[in-house]
């Protein structure tokens, strides 16, 4: 019953994506075809090409991705302790208050954000790009930190340090290791938001910053769907992946709370 | 072995006051107990001495010296919790080794005083699993033998058996017992329930109100109270308020004998076992209102001229009485106490 539902939640999220195939490895494929008469590798090779460019994007993306997890992060972990394990008049206008970035649109913010990021010389940059990445990515790790931080008993950090842990050493030895599955949940979210960002990397990129969204928005456009395709499938490979692991953790989980 | 004193110490959450001049002293080398009921501020008290909880005011001294402001683990004193939180991604051996890795003992010595503390607490053969695997009374013991380990200056033991059953629970006590005295470790327990307090410490300390109420050896508390309340948290249910004259004392329930003279007004009490059947000192009429059988002893509320006495009888004794019976009963003089306070 419950690899079913597996199953199923997995087939909702990945038929839709079907067609990507076809596209990525047709020679035409052309209305009533049910499937393109012809296949070929054509558009991979153009897009491995230096023209194509997919390489540096997927490189460039996966850095900056991985960046803006990283650092969010580090950032998140004070805040959501102080969210999660203690209580403090203003609590929930605080909550409120860090997922503010996620209700504004992030566009809106980037163009606010130009200015000053120009100013800083960090227009165009991979380090400006990731900074504004971590306007999106930031609340959720913030929310999820504090979400695991709430889970956690307070009284462990202490009991290490009775026992002589410096606090530095009590986070390290108790706190870290009992929030590392959630850790690693909430980086895979941050890398997948940082991942899927497409306006702030275009104005804070001011096109110097390739990522695979703008690549793949840039050959949809032209129409190069057969490009697109291919690009397409290389963007959904950090996405599946994380789908793959969540579904064998909450199936583990599952089978657990039994 | 230090001494352990906490002076004057306040504390609040919020608006509610929790610990209002608290003064408490733990002599080296012995077991003190500090006995309250729930939400005293007994922990507060016992995270202020460990180091983890800054008091709003006051001192805490371990051997003489000011360690107010010391973080928890650089005061030498080690707290066990009330449940023992040992880390689950450790082994049980890694877990009791934890404080002396993080005194960067050698690893050899470490490994050679973990498995002697393991050993002496009847874990051996246990140091490899998981905290997990381990059953209630082996966790809360090897989160004893995982602070004796470090040979701490003063042990802080919170509530160390009410997360056991009742069946683990004098082994516990007696472990804890034994290995107090073969350490000479000054420890302080926290506890609500007087009979663990005595059965445990030589000396004890009841918490009321957010200070010490009455302190002293547990026998002492028991006999002879210093206030209704500290009378009533160990047991005692019978207050006779009334006027001392010499050796007598004119109660509601009449002139009573007293063993030492007592002069003008004040409050007797007795506590329900000294209460005896049959006639002797002070006998008096009562009807019994009710009885209740409780295993070990019967409990009677007992009318005597419309204040009702409790007492506590062996079943024996009481077998046969029915409610609305008339029995003779006497209040031994020795065993009247009077109030020092009204």
């Amino acid at each position: 019953m419950r690899p079913a539902l597996v199953w199923l939640a997995a087939a909702l999220l990945l038929l839709p994506l079907l067609p990507l195939i076809p596209w990525a490895f047709a020679r035409g494929w052309f209305f009533p075809d049910l499937l393109p008469s012809r296949w070929s590798l054509a558009a991979w090779d153009y897009a491995l090409s230096p023209a194509g460019g997919l390489l540096p994007a997927l490189g460039v993306t996966t850095l900056i991705a991985a960046l803006a997890a990283t650092v969010s992060l580090a950032l998140a972990l004070p805040a959501a302790r102080a969210l999660g394990q203690r209580s403090f008049p203003g609590k929930g206008a605080m909550m409120l208050l860090v997922l503010a970035p996620v209700l504004v649109p992030g566009l809106a913010v980037t163009m606010g954000l130009q200015g000053l990021m120009t100013r800083a010389e960090l227009t165009g940059t991979l380090a400006g790009v990731t900074l504004v990445h971590l306007i999106p990515v930031l609340p959720y790790a913030t929310l999820l930190l504090a979400a695991l931080f709430s889970g956690l008993d307070p009284d462990e950090e202490a009991q290490a340090r009775s026992l002589g842990a410096s606090p530095a050493a009590a986070f390290a030895r108790v706190t870290l290791p009992a929030l590392s599955p959630g850790l690693a949940a909430a980086w895979a979210l941050g890398f997948l938001v940082s991942w899927s960002q497409y306006a702030p990397t275009l104005v804070a990129g001011a096109g110097q910053v390739q990522t695979l969204p703008l690549l793949l928005f840039a050959f949809l456009s032209s129409g190069r769907h057969d490009i697109a395709g291919a690009i397409g499938l290389v963007y959904l490979v950090p996405g599946l992946l994380v789908l793959a692991l969540a579904s064998r953790t909450l199936g583990r989980g599952l089978g657990a709370s039994r | 072995m230090s001494r352990l004193e906490l002076e004057g110490l306040s504390h609040g959450y919020g608006e509610t006051p929790v610990l209002q001049g608290l003064t408490l002293a733990a002599e080296a080398g012995a077991l003190t107990a500090l006995l309250g009921p729930s939400g005293c501020g007994k922990s507060t008290a016992l995270r202020i001495a460990a180091g983890l909880l800054a008091p709003a005011s006051g001192t805490v001294r371990i051997g003489g010296r000011d360690v107010t402001r010391i973080p928890p683990e650089r005061r030498g004193a080690v707290m066990v919790f009330q449940s023992p939180h040992l880390f689950p991604k450790m082994s049980v051996a890694e877990n009791v080794g934890f404080g002396l890795r993080m005194r960067r003992r050698p690893a050899a010595e470490t490994a050679r005083q973990v498995a002697a503390m393991l050993e002496r607490t009847g874990l051996e053969g246990l140091g490899a699993r998981r905290p997990a695997e381990l059953s209630g009374g082996q966790a809360q013991r090897a989160a004893l033998a995982r602070a004796l380990v470090l040979e701490p200056q003063v042990l802080l033991l919170d509530e160390p058996l009410s997360s056991l059953d009742a069946g683990l629970r004098s082994g516990m006590r007696a472990l804890i017992r034994e290995l107090q005295r073969e350490t000479g470790t000054t420890t302080l327990v926290v506890t609500h329930d007087q009979a663990e307090a005595a059965a445990l410490a030589s000396h004890v300390a009841l918490m009321l109100g957010g200070r010490i109420a009455q302190e002293g050896p547990p026998e002492e508390i028991y006999a002879r109270p210093v206030s209704a309340e500290v009378a009533r948290f160990f047991g005692a249910e019978t207050f006779l308020p009334g006027h001392g004259r010499g050796t007598s004392f004119s109660s509601p329930v009449g002139p009573l004998a007293l063993s030492a003279p007592a002069i003008g007004p004040g409050t007797l009490t007795i506590r329900p076992e000294a209460i005896r059947p049959g006639a002797g000192q002070n006998t008096l009429s009562a009807r019994l209102v009710e009885a209740e059988f409780l295993g070990t002893a019967t409990r009677l509320q007992l009318d005597v001229s419309g204040t009702i006495l409790t007492a506590l009888w062996r079943p024996a004794e009481a077998a046969g009485l029915s409610p609305g019976d008339i029995v003779q009963i006497h209040l031994p003089a020795e065993n009247l106490w009077r109030l020092p306070s009204a």
